[in-house]
């Protein structure tokens, strides 16, 4: 809750000495809350005044970085409970759990695999960041050995052990990638902060339920620690979904600075489907770390992309690469379709001409993420985009006929078009789902009559 | 430190719909289905308990294209082309709640087969399976609504939902089932208003608003899943804040959109870094319908046994004994 006015107003002096530039202390006041003015400007303001304004002005939760420097890794600062209402800002890392009782080959094939779970969607790269590495040996200097081995294999760092002397060893050894060290816990909390802040890495905190994880943060950042990440113990599905829930619901509404952390939530599922199942929820509800057992490429391709979806700012449509896009194996007879480079209007106008059975071309128009109609309505899709992107995509080299298919909402100009372009321009099906009746029928005919 | 917990309540309340009619109802069904009736989001019933969790739909189609995924095809290779067989098979093996019968056959690109045919096919997968049934035309306006008809008139009693009502082409439908005691799916595609302006056109007709569920869109995993969620998300946070023409359940139709999708259908040979191609389509049906869940889908509906059966543990899951917070 950020503060008001009158809040502001009952912490500064009262004076109304104007030395601020200001003529009183509620005006300043009202110019503080609406971040028009500075604290500094008052030369007599207390320093609970001047604590209590820098505390309101941080966001309500923590950005927590970690990772190595060339691939930092940002968790948390989220501002919202739903996507729609603004964005979700940082997408969740996912890491994968892998124990260090294997033998060092075995290790090693491990952090491949990890690393091979690197896939490209729609102009992204999506990957899973972080191996999150078990201490299951209690042996500090074969744990710091793993750490090392993963830190130059590229991957981001989590290193989980309760034994702060095992812990350290590893931090030491890989302390300049961040890793995010697991768990301070009622236990150990005061040596865990201590050693997380002299390695300047990022802490987990596991409490046995919100009450006692808030207790622990508000210790821990009493001591300065102030990287954390929240793990309120939960390790069923419904618990932890309530817990993520509530840790948002306070940090934002409430401003309650102990929960004000990114949060982390473990798969627990057995399943390999099952997993894919929790996973992708907890994505949904508010997780900023994912952990999960060693995953198989097609669950990461699953969680990745959910992430992807989840996480794409709504203002900002993802777009497809504009130029030249094929359907099947087109050939110089096949036809040329026409559309915008709005993700979800080119995937659909491909998955119906998949399902024509015909193999084309689609020229896809920059239309900035904008669909048909609303390109076509801004002026984004008009006679000249198209015909300039008719020309920039080179389409004229590959096919031997000169047929445009333009989508049927944008009719009107096809007269236009064809003067621009100087291609013979069919207007297609209003909806892409016509594309298969389009192509059997009147495609069809155009093309038989022309040879 | 006491953690003062933040519980959320709404002045609004989704309605509850039952689906299927049982003997002293005027049907035939061993039993109905209820969704709905929610005074809060989903699972979270440290806000408010939820009376009636989520229910899985499986999908049987009277007709299947002939490029059908093989890995779709494979566990149900011999009930294809026999719409009861299928359907039994999905409540008796497979624990279906209910069973969503597509019948794409009478489209004219399809088929082109009667609204008799249709029927027979409703009479046929109603003696099957004594689950309530939800059934879905072609979508070809003009032969659904030859079809809706004779169909409603088949299943007369059995309070089946029947869709999809669209915009363009909703008042037949909205007829047939007042008729014939059916409940109805209602379509806008990805768009909170229009939802809400089909709602008030079809019961300005007289149906009455808990006979009425909502089908806000058709995306997947990768393909519009985003906008879908948010929709849904948005009309449930409607409906709760007390707009009635936005108060009902949802329905998210999963399968026939997440098989679109090439990361369901592609084979290793393909994509080799997508990993095992029998796995992808389910893990598609799969993670598409737990993210509905989360944005408020009180039925999802899905056709690999698989994901049914890891979505029913989920719901399981997410429904068990209220946790702590």
């Amino acid at each position: 809750m950020p503060l008001t006015a009158l809040d502001i107003y009952k912490i500064l002096p009262k004076t109304n000495c104007g030395e601020c530039g200001v003529p009183t202390c509620l005006a300043f006041a009202m110019q503080l809350a609406t971040k028009k003015a500075s604290i500094d400007a008052c030369p007599y303001a207390s320093d609970d005044a001047k604590a209590t304004l820098a505390g309101a002005a941080a966001p309500p939760i923590r950005l927590v970085a970690c990772g190595p420097k060339d691939r930092r890794i940002e968790l948390g600062k989220e501002t919202v409970l739903f996507r729609h209402e603004e964005t979700f800002y940082h997408p969740p890392a996912i890491a994968v759990r892998v124990r260090t009782d294997q033998p060092p080959d075995e290790l090693r094939a491990a952090f491949d695999r990890v690393s091979a779970l690197d896939f490209e969607r729609v102009g992204q790269t999506l990957r899973i960041e972080i191996v999150a590495l078990e201490d299951a040996t209690g042996e500090a200097e074969r744990f710091a050995a793993a750490a090392r081995e993963a830190d130059a294999a590229g991957l981001a760092l989590m290193l989980i052990s309760e034994d702060p002397a095992v812990l350290e060893a590893a931090a030491g050894a890989v302390a300049a990638s961040r890793p995010i060290l697991y768990a301070a816990t009622a236990d150990n909390w005061e040596a865990m902060a201590q050693l997380a802040k002299r390695h300047n890495c990022p802490l987990a905190v596991r409490g046995r339920n919100l009450n006692e994880l808030a207790d622990l943060t508000a210790r821990i950042a009493a001591l300065g620690m102030t990287d954390l990440i929240l793990d309120s113990g939960s390790r069923t599905h419904a618990a932890t979904l309530a817990d993520l829930t509530q840790i948002r619901r306070l940090a934002l509404r409430k401003m309650f600075r102990p929960l004000g952390y990114p949060a982390l939530a473990f798969v627990t599922a057995n399943g390999p489907l099952d997993q894919v199942v929790e996973g992708t929820a907890y994505i949904c509800k508010y997780a900023a770390l994912l952990v999960t057992p060693e995953l198989e490429p097609w669950q990461a391709l699953a969680l990745v992309t959910a992430r992807q979806n989840i996480y794409t700012d709504p203002q900002k449509p993802i777009q497809v690469e504009p130029g030249v896009h094929t359907v099947g194996s087109p050939d110089t007879d096949s036809p040329v379709l026409v559309t915008t480079n709005f993700s979800l209007t080119y995937f659909t106008v491909e998955a119906d001409t998949e399902a024509s059975r015909m193999p084309a071309w689609v020229v896809v128009v920059n239309t900035e993420g904008q669909s048909v109609m609303t390109a076509w309505a801004a002026d984004k899709f008009n006679a000249e985009s198209i015909a300039r992107a008719v020309t920039d995509s080179g389409i004229a080299e590959r096919v031997a006929h000169r047929r445009l298919v333009i989508p049927g909402g944008v009719a009107a100009i096809s007269g236009k078009l064809e003067e621009l372009c100087g291609w013979q321009v069919m207007v297609g099906p209003r909806e892409s789902a016509g594309i298969p009746a389009f192509m059997r029928t009147q495609w069809r005919q155009v093309a038989a009559a022309a040879s | 430190m006491p953690v003062e917990l933040m519980r959320e309540s709404w002045p609004g309340k989704i309605f509850t719909v039952t689906i299927g009619a049982t003997a002293a109802e005027g049907g035939t069904r061993a039993r109905t289905v209820t969704v709905g009736g929610h005074a809060a989001l989903p699972f979270l019933p440290g806000d408010a308990p939820s009376p009636h969790r989520p229910l899985v739909a499986m999908e049987v189609l009277d007709a299947v294209p002939p490029d059908w995924p093989e890995h779709l095809r494979g566990p149900l290779a011999d009930v294809i082309g026999a719409p009861a067989e299928w359907a039994r098979r999905c409540v008796d093996v497979y624990g279906a709640d209910l069973i969503c019968l597509r019948l794409q056959s009478p489209h004219p690109d399809w088929q082109d087969a009667s609204p008799d045919a249709a029927a027979a096919t409703v009479r046929a997968v109603l003696a099957a399976v004594p689950a309530p049934l939800i059934i879905v035309g072609c979508g070809h306006a003009d032969k659904d609504n030859e079809v809706w008809p004779r169909v409603t008139e088949a299943a007369k009693g059995e309070r089946c939902l029947v869709g999809v009502a669209v915009p363009e082409n909703y008042k037949t439908l909205v007829v047939a089932c007042l008729a014939d005691g059916h409940t109805i799916l209602a379509e806008a595609p990805i768009d909170v208003n229009i939802q809400k302006q089909l709602n008030i056109l079809i019961t300005e007709m007289g149906m009455p608003p808990d006979r009425i569920v909502l089908h806000p869109g058709n995306a997947s995993l990768g393909y519009g899943l985003e906008y879908e969620y948010s929709i849904m998300e948005r009309i449930r946070l409607a409906g709760l804040q007390g707009d009635k023409m936005l108060a009902q359940p949802m329905l998210a139709i999963v399968a026939d959109e997440a098989w679109k999708a090439k990361e369901a259908r592609l084979p290793e040979t393909a994509m080799p870094v997508w990993g095992a191609a029998a796995h992808r389509g389910p893990a598609w049906e799969a993670a598409t319908a737990a993210a509905f869940l989360q944005s408020g889908a009180d039925i999802v509906v899905l056709l690999h046994p698989e994901s049914v059966a890891a979505v029913k543990r989920a719901i399981a899951d997410l429904t068990a004994v209220p946790a702590g917070t």
